[in-house]
């Protein structure tokens, strides 16, 4: 057993996926995943487009139930959860959509404000020392007034990262933080990823398929491919991984166990029509 | 033969089952009710903003050309049986009983009931709904619920305004172009209008009105496909199903108001 095994050992699960399968119809998205996040730790689950990344997100945040199998958070197994119960499980976890998803009528600040304002009877002098010292945090406390159609991409995604964190909660998902944004945004969300994780003493899931990023902030890397687990382990044990999906995930191969091509029949048949089109 | 009737027991099951999801959504917003009443009355005051008085333009437009068309046309009949005195009573009873509740139907589910769809579709394409439940905030209280009450609220009080500037229109084109007796155009219309039998229905006709189409226009929005095609296609079905259920209602609610059917 390595060192981070037995670290990892001595830590305490905050969410735990055991065994979960789903599918949308015919099409299987999991088919037994097996996850385990640590309180404290920044856990990046990564895999090719398409592999549920993001249905995993749902499952934890309780949009969705899985067929079989157990999701529980915090001691409580989310699917079995009443309305009530998730409702009151989700204000402590915080989800950061891939595109901020604000609400575009609301300012910044309102925003911000909205889960304070929503689920506390804080005074409004008290909220706006909140929402200040949240945009603070971000870097975008002079941004307040702006709408979000006024911010960029990266913008957004920071003032969404504020009004995720407006609640204090336990635990932060981010679903693929870092797509579509430049190298400095990227360096930014990097950076608050890993900051807000530690002064905060958060648990962060992050969904992504950035390889050298996510190795770089995460204590535990997830490989999912084809519905399965394929890898796992810290970022240094896995870039020697024997793996040959890891590997190709790793080194960005363009073929390997996930095939460069769609299936399809073979070229010579499509191309002289020995097959009718 | 056997593939018509697979489809078209397909498309009957569809309809089926978008009017018990439809039924369970209104369900659901009538639940929240009392939540968004007493707690959050406020969002309810930034809707009417939205869905009434920005309707108000189009509504006094339309009703003063109705009014105006309506004087006009019914002078020109009452004329040739010297009744022209009878106008004011003639355009108020067409407004108040049909046409007020109906066109300003109409009107709005064009207006306001597009613009809900496309709202709230919107919202769910942007993630924005999903977003407010995962921050265990219920978008169908804090989104829907205000923009059906504020519908309700609205549509009678536009429909009232539509009758109101209509009946106006008309005097200006009857008694100010036409000639007729300013006196009679006015006591005729008080003497012959009942409180209960004729505005009171006209009310209630909007009220329907009101909620049926800002219901099927929340909830296209809400049961939209989250993408552009799909925003757009819930826009269309809104105005066409809203339409065509305020015209097949107002036969039915006037079947019961004013025969004896």
């Amino acid at each position: 057993m390595s060192d981070i095994d037995a670290r990892r050992a001595g830590t305490p699960s905050l969410v735990s996926i055991r065994d979960v399968k789903f599918g949308y119809g015919s099409r299987k998205i999991f088919d037994g995943v097996d996850i385990e996040i640590k309180r404290g730790e920044v856990t990046t689950i990564m895999g090719p487009s398409g592999t549920g990344k993001t249905t995993l997100l749902r499952l934890i945040g309780g949009q969705i139930k899985p067929q079989a199998g157990e999701v529980i958070v915090d001691g409580s197994h989310v699917p079995r959860l009443s309305r009530q119960e998730l409702y009151d499980l989700r204000r402590r976890i915080g989800l950061l959509f891939q595109t901020g998803a604000l609400f575009t009528g609301l300012s910044v600040y309102d925003n911000v404000a909205f889960p304070l304002r929503e689920h506390t009877r804080l005074p409004e002098k008290l909220i706006r020392n909140i929402v200040l010292m949240k945009l603070e945090a971000v870097g975008l406390r002079g941004a307040r007034d702006l709408m979000p159609a006024e911010l960029s991409g990266g913008m957004s995604r920071r003032v969404a990262l504020a009004r995720t964190i407006a609640l204090d909660p336990m635990m932060i998902m981010y679903d693929e933080p870092f797509t579509g944004q430049d190298p400095i945004t990227v360096g930014v969300i990097m950076k608050l990823i890993r900051q807000l994780n530690d002064t905060l003493g958060l648990t962060s899931i992050v969904i992504s398929h950035d390889v050298h990023e996510a190795s770089s902030i995460s204590d535990y890397l997830y490989v999912l491919s084809g519905g399965k687990v394929v890898g796992e382990g810290a970022p240094e044990a896995m870039k020697t991984n024997e793996s040959p999906w890891v590997r190709q995930f790793m080194e960005g191969a363009p073929d390997g166990p996930v095939p460069f091509h769609y299936p399809a029949d073979p070229i010579d048949d499509d191309l002289f029509g020995m097959v009718s089109a | 033969m056997t593939t018509i009737l697979r489809d078209m027991g397909r498309w009957w099951l569809g309809i089926m089952a978008r009017l018990g999801r439809s039924l369970i959504f209104l369900i659901q917003i009538l639940i929240g009710m009392p939540d968004l009443l007493f707690r959050h009355p406020r969002l309810i005051v930034v809707q009417l903003y939205s869905v009434g008085v920005l309707s108000l333009l189009i509504i006094v437009v339309s009703g003063l050309n109705v009014g105006m068309v309506l004087g006009l046309q019914m002078y020109n009949t009452l004329v040739d049986f010297g009744a022209e005195a009878a106008l004011g009573p003639v355009v108020a009873l067409s407004l108040v009983r049909e046409l007020g509740p109906v066109v300003a139907g109409l009107l709005f589910a064009g207006r306001a009931g597009s613009a809900l769809t496309a709202e709230i579709g919107l919202m769910k394409a942007t993630e924005q709904l999903a977003g407010m439940e995962m921050m265990a905030v219920d978008p169908i209280r804090r989104v829907v619920a205000p923009r059906l009450v504020a519908g309700i609220i609205s549509m009678p009080l536009l429909a009232a305004i539509f009758s109101a500037v209509g009946i106006w229109g008309a005097y200006f084109v009857g008694v100010g172009l036409l000639g007729v007796d300013d006196g009679a155009f006015w006591s005729q219309m008080q003497a012959q209008i009942d409180w209960r039998d004729d505005v009171l229905n006209g009310v209630i006709k909007s009220v329907v009105f009101g909620v049926v189409v800002t219901w099927i226009a929340v909830y296209e929005g809400f049961d939209s496909i989250p993408t552009t095609e799909g925003v757009s296609r819930a826009t269309t079905r809104t105005v066409v199903s809203a339409s065509l259920s305020v015209l097949a209602l107002d036969f039915l609610l006037t079947a019961m108001m004013f025969s004896s059917l």
